[in-house]
């Protein structure tokens, strides 16, 4: 098998079109790349250049209007509602920018609730929660909400919420955009530990060519929607 | 997701609106309680009136009768000797229908009564006398009557009515039939003695030289039986369809072992050969509603029978059609409080747009948004339900002790109009959860559409 259908993600000829008014926006426009098993991703780009739509698209939260993406097998544009939240909760694992915690609940909360949907029996959560925090490298302020925290604990708290429910792809959209350098650049360390002893795919958006040139294997560049170039970072995959 | 989730997200998203869903299931509350207190002032009243009704004995008795007395002119004429007659043998076959509780005879008399008052010479009454089962004493009659009941089926103990006090007394005759003796009159009848002359009938033997047609096998005897007098009532005790109302009631099994001569023995006099046999026999039946069918059996047993009849259906279905307004009444306060239900759920759809957003984004289905705030109106429903009912049964409670204060001034007999039965109180907040339920459909609709893409950018 080659390393292209080898690939945990790939998409063909991927179109995402919106309609605003008259106009149509083209967000994704045609893009076909392949994502290897493992690989830690960076799609770069300018704002508004189709890196967040298409992060989207590959979370299943959006719908492609042509093209098609596989996951893991999945083929995306198949699945029914339903079955896009079974994907959502078993396959992929979402960290943004703006953290996105449930601001009511503590951070155990937090890290426990998309085991709720995945209707993880209660006995077996709390293992798993604590599993998921100590490979972020948190055990105190498990009691406190997200306001009472600081924005590298919250995002360590939002990465503990994506791996909870072991996850084969790690989606990060921006992860150190709301971060200092220094707290950026823990976090980005503590993805790429969990992307080499996990396993684990990531994709990651970010606008900081230096970010991607120090951890991503590959970087994906992307332009007006369209994929615009795509290379090998040596670099990034020797750290 | 599983129930348990649902309940305790449910209860901690309102947990952080305390204000707003406490006001909103307070409002739950307030319809509940208007629907509670209506319908248990329809359900009071309707118990009031099958109780009264019940206690009456106009609606489970049926008055028993041979053809051979009670022939009318256009009816098929039985053979007189044909027709079954009322005797021991057809009381036991009635009491083996099913639904009878009791058979008993008709036995009254016309009596003459010896008593003197106190400070006066002994003088003579005559009255009716009536035999009363031990069941006569849950008869309306002894809601409210001076003395006490029999204290034993066989023990010589009499009841009299109020005129008949009045009589053995020689005071004057009152202007209301049912009027009180004062304590002072009633103490000087209650606890005396009283003798009753009557005539027994007696087993005898044949006259030596009468024609064997001619023959009767009893004779009557003259008798004394002294009473005590233990309680003074009104009328007399289920009496309602006797023609020839009693003034003076001993117990049935006393009155059956005297042995009093009874009209229906008359008929032996002319019919000889015939054992003892009742003029009438009264059989009591467990619910009105039975009455028809147990009468129809004892008809096709060859028997007259009479009886009034049910009107409970009739008065149930009057009060099924006031429940039904009262109902109406009740709920529209409840429909208002669903407008608040909407009213929350969708401020809390927009307040926690982002939330959604997320809660998709890490798995959460269309169907677990939706359960999400489907339980949160259910929660509110049910904790509204049962603050409501808390709050309808005190209404309720107050409605009553007002009415009962103002019956009292009224020299009227305290009653209870108003009654919170255990149906009623699951049935609302059963129905509470349903509105509520219903009140959350479009909020968490709304909830389950939210684009996510478009939730995660709302601030």
């Amino acid at each position: 098998m080659d390393s292209f259908n080898a690939g945990a993600v790939r998409t063909e000829s991927l179109v995402r079109h919106y309609h605003l008014g008259q106009s149509i926006i083209r967000a994704v426009d045609g893009v076909s790349l392949s994502v290897k098993k493992g690989e830690f991703a960076a799609l770069l780009g300018a704002s508004g250049s189709g890196k967040s739509t298409l992060m989207n698209l590959l979370a299943g939260l959006d719908h492609a209007t042509s093209g098609s993406i596989t996951v893991e097998g999945q083929n995306l544009a198949t699945l029914d509602p339903n079955q896009l939240a079974q994907y959502r909760r078993h396959t992929v694992g979402m960290v943004f920018q703006s953290f996105n915690l449930v601001p009511t609940m503590t951070l155990t909360e937090n890290v426990e609730l998309p085991m709720r949907f995945a209707e993880v029996e209660r006995r077996e959560r709390d293992a798993r929660v604590q599993e998921a925090l100590s490979q972020v490298g948190l055990s105190g302020r498990l009691e406190h909400r997200p306001s009472e925290m600081s924005g590298g604990e919250q995002q360590r708290a939002a990465l503990a919420r994506a791996l909870v429910n072991r996850p084969k792809l790690l989606l990060a959209d921006e992860p150190t955009g709301n971060l200092d350098s220094k707290t950026g650049t823990e976090i980005l360390d503590l993805i790429r530990k969990l992307n080499q002893t996990l396993e684990m795919t990531v994709i990651m958006v970010t606008h900081e060519r230096a970010l991607a040139d120090r951890y991503a294997d590959r970087l994906i560049f992307l332009g007006d929607g369209k994929l615009i170039n795509e290379t090998v970072n040596v670099a990034g995959g020797a750290r | 997701m599983k129930a348990y989730d649902l309940v305790e997200l449910a209860g901690r998203n309102l947990r952080e609106a305390k204000l707003r869903n406490s006001l909103t299931t307070l409002g739950i509350g307030v319809g509940v309680a208007s629907l509670v207190a209506m319908l248990s002032l329809g359900v009071g009243l309707q118990r009031l009136a099958t109780r009264q009704l019940g206690s009456s004995g106009l609606f489970d008795s049926i008055v028993v009768t041979s053809r051979q007395d009670f022939r009318g002119e256009r009816r098929p004429q039985p053979e007189a000797k044909d027709a079954k007659p009322l005797d021991d043998g057809s009381r036991k076959s009635f009491t083996q229908i099913p639904n009878v509780v009791e058979v008993n005879p008709d036995i009254r008399v016309l009596g003459e009564y010896r008593f003197a008052a106190p400070g006066k010479a002994e003088e003579s009454h005559f009255a009716m006398t009536a035999a009363l089962p031990a069941s006569a004493s849950r008869s309306d009659v002894f809601e409210d009557f001076q003395g006490r009941f029999f204290s034993g089926a066989n023990v010589p103990e009499a009841i009299i009515v109020y005129d008949f006090g009045r009589a053995l007394l020689d005071l004057p005759d009152s202007q209301q039939r049912d009027e009180k003796l004062t304590p002072e009159q009633a103490n000087q009848v209650l606890g005396r003695e009283i003798t009753f002359r009557y005539a027994e009938r007696q087993p005898a033997g044949s006259p030596a030289n009468a024609q064997p047609q001619e023959q009767t096998n009893f004779s009557v005897v003259h008798k004394e039986q002294k009473l005590k007098i233990v309680g003074i009532v009104s009328t007399e005790p289920y009496g309602a369809m006797r023609g020839n109302r009693g003034r003076v009631f001993i117990p049935m099994g006393l009155a059956e072992s005297l042995n009093m001569i009874q009209p229906s023995d008359l008929r032996q006099v002319m019919q000889p050969g015939q054992g003892k046999t009742y003029i009438a026999l009264i059989v009591r039946v467990a619910k009105s509603s039975q009455v028809l069918a147990v009468e129809d059996a004892i008809k096709k047993e060859g028997f007259t029978t009479f009886s009034i009849l049910d009107a409970s259906s009739n008065i149930a279905r009057f009060f099924k059609i006031l429940d039904f307004f009262l109902g109406i009444f009740g709920s529209l306060a409840l429909a208002v409080a669903s407008l608040g239900i909407i009213n929350t759920l969708i401020m809390a759809v927009l307040e926690r747009r982002r939330e959604i957003g997320i809660m998709k984004a890490i798995g959460a289905s269309n169907g677990d948004v939706k359960s999400i705030f489907f339980y949160e109106a259910g929660v509110m429903g049910l904790f509204g339900g049962s603050l409501g009912v808390a709050l309808g049964w005190t209404i309720g409670r107050i409605i009553n002790l007002g009415a009962n204060y103002y019956m009292q001034r009224q020299q009227l007999r305290p009653e209870n109009f108003w009654y919170v039965p255990w149906w009623l109180v699951g049935a609302a907040i059963g129905f509470s959860i349903v509105v509520s339920l219903l009140a959350g459909l479009y909020p968490a609709a709304r909830a389950a559409k939210l684009d996510p893409v478009q939730a995660l950018r709302h601030e």
